[in-house]
């Protein structure tokens, strides 16, 4: 709550109106004890008194009532009838809305039928067929505003609803054995009043000013009642002579909606998760670099050669080591496992080396990655941009969400080789063709004219190897791209990897969870952890005698195939958090090999054999590992 | 050992293109009749790829869904009106997405003291005994319990999904896929921690996974479950080690093992068979190397004899 209002308060405009309406609103609820001339009292004497004159601060009207005590109680009155209707319309909108949500089927589509049928008039005019029904008067005003705008609402809350309604603890309630009157209470409802304020907070000035309208067409409020509405009405036909009868009302109008509009949209932005979770702020074409130390030369081993790289996500006020110094190459034809747990931070790795990571929050801090001798860290946008997908081309975990659902694959095929070199639609319709033959997809004429939700899950994610092939590159990096695939699809995707790897002599970045995976497709493997590389060396060596601790645990942890019915060896704790990273080495928490020395200083990642490895005190290769 | 868990033909079919009157357009069958009883005190592993009909199985067996032939009987006792207020008692679940199992604006005591409210009218006192009680078994610590749930990592909201389970006084647990959105080392301290719970509470399971040695390693039966019925039923160590069925071959061979080289067990398309025009006889046939006509216009059914049961016609040890 109190984050709330902190929010709401950095945003000026929402303060502002927030603070107008206070006042208008503290008047309001005043006026009864405020010295003022009784507003219904008719003075024909002293009609249409200008503005600052004795006795009548703002003047008088055409039966020479006291304008500014008509204002204020007009004011009340208004307020009053606006925020009934808001609240009616809301309630009314919300359970009509959550019933169709959350029951579906039948009952969802007549409810939402007839909605639609009601917002298929024109408001007002619906407005005024209902007050023509039930006869003028202010209450009746204000149950035409409400009922105009509870279709608003029923279909804001419906399409919450649906997406609630559906969630696993929905299903964990009914088995607690909730009756479904009581899930819409408990469970629905708290997850969907923040919607509420957001709908209601936007609409409220609006319906002021429908009622307003009503009153102003003598359909609301009766005379000698005051609302904002009916006094202009009644000032209408002296506008060119006395114009102060009309604007005095007028402004109050204005204040009134645009503060209440300026404090919604800040109420809606403060409210909405997404904005606050950032989804909505626009990242940078390229992950922002800034460098303190010096830039590290090129060393010429691999084509591609990553030292030092420190990734970190700025975040209010703390700083999240996703990277912290990693080390690495890639040679032609190689295949390069990356192996961790989540948040280990070999995503934000691969992810750096083209300037993929957003920023805000991302920043890369230290390092460099050089491919063929150049720096690709810090390098221009535009040389980035060039390089992504003609040199190093990426295949991301969900091929559904990184293909455009609404073109062909084949267009998106040619976009994609379209954007490194002109060729015409025909050429680029044969390639397309070409790259579909190549990851093995049947019948290749005819899947090319194919939309992406027309395939399974293992043809979308051939397609994004596809993708990343179509420009030939020299290097993938393929971050965890068969996770979500079943298993028989898996070993199909790895087997074309691997083959074109081989024939086209490509360098694969692997990154992966799967050890299984790691020893059929890598040649070298670094293992992760806590946004450093604990442990790297070729595929066979390290598999058959991990050294780290954390290697051998890790792979101690996961059940092979064939093992049968057993215990396993499970890691107590859980991982580190990047932005309280312990001093020394980050694993020794977790280790049972921890002595003192491992938790204080710098330990470095350091040749041992024909690896490389961060431990004090590595498990003895003589003994038999993982059990 | 008496039976926990009876299921008898039950199937499911979901009508497709629904409209507002009249009848729907199609249907497709999710899960065909299915016949499979649980032991007491026993582990049912149960495989299959996506949409092979492993989660509308599980959620007919809770109640959540109703079955739309069949009969599900528990301790003896048939439980066909689909009523999760009946079956939780009895029967509960552990959910695969362990933090949106969790209602994000309730504290983890709200949530626990859900089961014990509306399902045994406890008091306030023997409800903060129980939870401490259940807390303990699955070592957590009781501070947790006035927090929301978006303070909890995967594997502690996991374990909290479990006290929820165990909080019914359930005595059969359905799993679904309770470590696959865990990290590898979380995921051994929850497997762990279900098998000693199973031992102390005399809780028999059933264990669904997409994960062959994950449900090789806590399971002492398997049924392998493709196109929405089970094609092959044995004993945990046997079923992978000596698959019957083509289709459990196929699995046991794509599954990466550490030593073992790469090779795409199959050939031919890897596409499902269409839900909506399902083929007349076995729904392998058209990836299965030993298909013959026969398997093409008939359904063969489950057939025991060994020590394992399997639905093919030319099963994997006949040659």
């Amino acid at each position: 709550m109190r984050a709330f209002f902190i929010l709401l308060a950095r945003n000026r405009l929402a303060l502002a109106g927030g603070v107008v309406l206070a006042l208008v609103v503290t008047l309001a609820l005043v006026t009864p004890l405020l010295p003022l001339a009784n507003p219904d009292v008719t003075d024909t004497s002293n009609r249409f008194r200008p503005i600052f004159s004795e006795g009548a601060l703002l003047g008088t009207d055409h039966l020479g009532r006291d304008l500014l005590s008509r204002l204020l109680w007009g004011t009340r009155l208004s307020l009053a009838v606006g925020f009934a209707a808001a609240i009616f319309a809301a309630s009314i909108g919300a359970a009509i809305g959550i019933i169709a949500g959350f029951y579906g089927g039948r009952t969802d589509n007549v409810i939402m039928r007839g909605v639609d049928m009601l917002m298929a008039f024109p408001y007002i005019l619906l407005a005024l067929a209902i007050v023509a029904a039930l006869g003028p008067g202010l209450f009746n005003a204000l149950i035409a505003v409400s009922a105009v705008n509870v279709p608003f609402f029923a279909r804001n809350i419906r399409g919450i609803t649906v997406g609630i309604a559906h969630k696993e603890f929905v299903d964990a309630a009914r088995l607690a054995g909730l009756s479904n009157t009581r899930i819409i209470l408990s469970e629905i409802l708290p997850n969907v009043v923040p919607v509420i304020v957001i709908a209601m907070s936007t609409t409220i000035g609006w319906m002021i000013l429908e009622t307003a309208g009503l009153s102003f067409l003598g359909l609301g409020s009766q005379p000698p009642q005051a609302d904002l509405g009916s006094m202009l009405g009644e000032a209408r036909s002296a506008l060119i002579t006395n114009p102060h009868t009309s604007v005095v009302p007028g402004v109050m109008i204005l204040v009134i909606v645009m503060s209440i509009n300026l404090l919604g949209d800040g109420v809606r932005d403060a409210l909405d998760p997404r904005l606050k979770s950032g989804a909505l702020t626009r990242p940078m074409a390229a992950t922002l670099v800034d460098r303190q130390g010096p830039v590290p030369e090129p060393t010429g081993k691999g084509l591609l050669e990553v030292q030092g790289l420190k990734t970190e996500f700025h975040v209010k006020d703390r700083i999240y080591r996703a990277v912290g110094g990693v080390d690495l190459h890639v040679e032609k034809g190689e295949c390069l496992g990356i192996i961790g747990e989540s948040g280990s931070g070999k995503s934000v790795t691969a992810l750096s080396l083209m300037g993929l990571v957003a920023s805000p929050p991302g920043v890369i801090t230290a390092g460099a990655a050089h491919y063929d001798g150049e720096d690709l860290i810090g390098a221009p946008y535009p040389r980035l941009r060039d390089m992504r997908g003609r040199n190093v081309a990426y295949i991301f975990q969900d091929p559904l969400a990184t293909l455009h659902p609404l073109y062909r694959v084949g267009d998106q095929l040619i976009e994609a080789i379209r954007a490194h070199r002109p060729i015409s639609r025909a050429e680029g319709r044969a390639k397309a063709v070409e790259l579909l033959e190549a990851v093995r997809i049947p019948n290749p004429e005819q899947r090319v004219s194919d939309y992406p939700h027309e395939m399974s899950g293992g043809m979308r994610q051939r397609i994004g190897i596809a993708m990343a092939l179509a420009n030939d590159p020299d290097i993938i990096i393929a971050d965890e791209p068969t996770t979500a695939l079943d298993v028989t699809v898996q070993a199909q995707v790895l087997t074309i990897l691997d083959d074109l790897r081989r024939s086209r002599g490509l360098a694969i970045v692997f990154i992966t969870h799967d050890f299984g995976v790691v020893a059929q497709l890598c040649d070298r493997v670094a293992v992760m952890y806590a946004g450093r590389i604990v442990e790297e060396g070729t595929t066979a060596e390290i598999l058959d005698f991990p050294r780290h601790p954390y290697t051998a645990r890790l792979m101690a942890c996961v059940p092979e195939l064939g093992g049968g019915k057993r215990r396993l060896e499970a890691i107590p704790g859980l991982p580190p958090v990047v932005d309280r990273l312990p001093p020394g080495c980050a694993f020794a928490e977790r280790c049972l090999k921890a002595r003192p020395d491992c938790r204080k200083g710098e330990i470095p990642l350091e040749p041992l054999g024909r690896r490389r490895i961060r431990c004090l005190y590595p498990e003895d290769e003589s003994r038999e590992v993982a059990q | 050992m008496s039976d926990a868990l009876k299921l008898t033909d039950v199937s499911k079919t979901f009508p497709v293109g629904r409209k507002l009157f009249g009848a729907p357009k199609g249907q497709v069958r999710a899960v065909h009749p299915l016949t499979l009883s649980v032991r007491q005190g026993e582990t049912l592993g149960i495989v299959g790829e996506s949409g092979c009909g492993k989660s509308t199985l599980a959620r007919m067996l809770v109640g959540l869904l109703e079955p739309t032939t069949g009969r599900i009987e528990i301790d003896g006792e048939a439980l066909d009106n689909a009523d999760p207020a009946v079956f939780g008692k009895r029967i509960q679940y552990v959910f695969q997405d362990p933090i949106s199992s969790l209602n994000p604006r309730k504290t983890i005591r709200q949530v626990m003291e859900a089961p014990l409210k509306h399902l045994y009218r406890m008091g306030a006192d023997e409800r903060r005994k129980r939870i401490a009680e259940i807390f303990a078994s699955v070592n957590l610590r009781e501070e947790f319990l006035d927090r929301y749930p978006h303070e909890f990592s995967g594997g502690q909201a996991q374990r909290i999904g479990i006290a929820r389970a165990l909080a019914a006084k359930a005595k059969i647990l359905i799993l679904d896929e309770p470590v696959s959105a865990l990290d590898v080392s979380v995921q051994a301290q929850v497997l762990n921690l279900l098998a000693d719970l199973k031992r102390e509470f005399d809780l028999t399971y059933l264990f669904i996974s997409h994960d062959l040695a994950v449900v090789e390693a806590v399971s002492d039966r398997i049924a392998v479950l493709y196109f929405g019925a089970v094609v092959e039923l044995g004993p945990a160590e046997e079923i992978f080690a000596n698959p019957r069925h083509p289709y459990t071959r196929l699995l046991a061979q794509s599954a990466p093992v550490v030593g073992r080289p790469l090779t795409a067990p199959e050939a031919k398309g890897t596409e499902l068979p269409d839900p909506l025009n399902p083929p007349p006889g076995c729904a392998f046939a058209a990836r299965c190397p030993r298909a013959t006509d026969r398997c093409r216009k008939q359904v063969p059914k489950l057939d025991s004899g060994h020590a394992s049961s399997v639905a093919c016609f030319h099963p994997l040890d006949e040659g």
